[in-house]
């Protein structure tokens, strides 16, 4: 059951990567996107007025928080074409490995636009970025798992109103406020060459986060899929 | 091989279906004919179990894993080719990895589909699409067939391929549900006819023979307009 359950979600994932892979739209979007927000940021701050240390995590961040919206818009677009969704859905799997298979597909891009964007974060503002590569790491995925689960969730539910592209982000930034103010917060410590112990506190929060979104979303999805 | 009992289902307050009861045995073909807006995609939704009714009980041999949905979108991804599309389709539908490739070149082949074969989805006529849907929908062997308004936008000669082909299904012992607003469209592959409008089957019954001249006379009869 379970083993049925993960093979399916894999089937889901590996298809959406593949037809992303394909048209390298959302990906390319996001990419290009992340590029240009921390360009404008680059040029247009005035580094006697604010330090580059103090302004960075909110840039980072930021940046993250839109370009991952970017990638979730494209999540149940292509289910829309010629009505594949509800192929899935007449298939025999269950909701939940259509759900788990969307939020990994979705992680995985969310990943590269994260890599390619803290490349980019380190080239243009030169913070210490790989001194703290490894809680960084751990709370770049923590603040993702949880908010990517909650978007996959919404763009279900929004994939065939009207202004699904414009809902997305109204329903996702406030369930975004907890991780991203839990994430800037611990990105601004560890840059900041602050211990460990200062931010277990925001990283036992980030995980509750997700644990609680994730069981939520899984829940919740297959009644968003129903008509 | 299917049943349906009592099936009634609302939007709100707008009643789709109305205590709708039918049986289907194997090799059986029910064409549903009805004007938009009378149910028919509702039902084969039901049918399909993709829409749980308010009310009644739909039964079919074999779970969902036994249904083929043919519609009159192809539920094919775009970018992806015709053999990567019925492969993907396969291994939902848990086709053995073993023949999973022969079982998709075998429908590429009885469809028609060889030169298209590799070509992206996206990039195939109406009438090729169609087909390519049909071998989706066909890749698990399935025991019932929904077939919501399969011939809209194919020219003639699509259209009488497509009837053709049901026509083997439905001799191959394929249990059929057929909705279409054309009368003329299913008639001669259907054993059973049922006219419907408003959510419910004003008539419903055996072919027995009657053309679609005469079947569209009873369905304006039945049903109006027509």
């Amino acid at each position: 059951m379970v083993v049925d359950l993960l093979r399916h979600a894999w089937l889901v994932a590996r298809k959406d990567l593949y037809l992303e892979f394909r048209s390298r739209t959302a990906i390319t979007s996001a990419l290009v996107f992340t590029a240009l927000v921390l360009v404008v940021f680059e040029h247009g701050r005035d580094p006697t007025a604010v330090a580059t240390i103090d302004l960075a995590p909110s840039i980072l961040w930021v940046t993250f928080s839109f370009a991952g919206m970017l990638t979730l818009n494209r999540a149940f677009n292509a289910e829309l074409e010629n009505q594949a969704l509800d192929g899935l859905l007449l298939a025999p799997i269950s909701r939940t490995s259509l759900f788990w298979g969307k939020l990994v597909a979705n992680l995985a891009f969310v990943a590269v636009v994260q890599i390619a964007g803290l490349l980019l974060f380190t080239l243009f503002f030169n913070v210490p970025v790989w001194r703290v590569w490894a809680p960084l790491v751990a709370v770049m995925i923590l603040a993702t798992v949880g908010f990517i689960a909650v978007g996959t969730l919404f763009s279900a539910m929004v994939v065939r109103t009207r202004f699904a592209e414009l809902m997305l982000p109204v329903l996702l930034l406030p369930f975004l406020l907890p991780p991203l103010i839990a994430a800037v917060e611990v990105t601004a410590k560890l840059l900041g060459g602050r211990p460990l112990s200062e931010v277990a506190g925001w990283f036992r929060l980030l995980a509750a986060f997700d644990v609680t979104f994730v069981t939520l979303a899984t829940l919740l999805f297959p009644a968003t899929v129903t008509e | 091989m299917l049943s349906a009992r009592d099936v009634s289902h609302a939007y709100g307050s707008l009643r789709a279906l109305d205590r709708i009861t039918f049986t289907l045995d194997r090799g059986q073909t029910l064409a549903i004919f009805g004007p938009n807006g009378a149910g028919k995609t509702t039902l084969l939704k039901v049918l399909a179990g993709l829409i749980q009714p308010r009310h009644g009980t739909v039964q079919l041999a074999g779970g969902r894993r036994a249904i083929g949905w043919i519609g009159h979108q192809s539920q094919l991804y775009g970018p992806l080719t015709v053999v990567e599309n019925l492969l993907f389709w396969a291994s939902l539908y848990d086709v053995p990895k073993a023949t999973r490739r022969t079982r998709a070149d075998e429908l590429i082949g009885r469809l028609g589909l060889e030169r298209q074969a590799h070509q992206p989805a996206r990039t195939l006529s109406r009438g090729q699409a169609q087909r390519a849907a049909i071998a989706r929908a066909l890749i698990h062997d399935p025991s019932v067939l929904l077939l919501d308004e399969p011939f809209t936008g194919l020219d003639r000669v699509a259209a009488e391929e497509l009837r053709r082909l049901l026509g083997e299904l439905a001799a191959a012992g394929r249990a059929t549900v057929l909705v279409t607003h054309n009368v003329e469209e299913g008639t001669e592959l259907a054993s059973d006819i049922a006219f419907m409008r408003a959510g419910h089957f004003v008539a419903f019954g055996p072919r027995a023979g009657r053309d679609a001249v005469a079947l569209a006379a009873a369905y304006r009869e039945a049903v109006g307009g027509g």
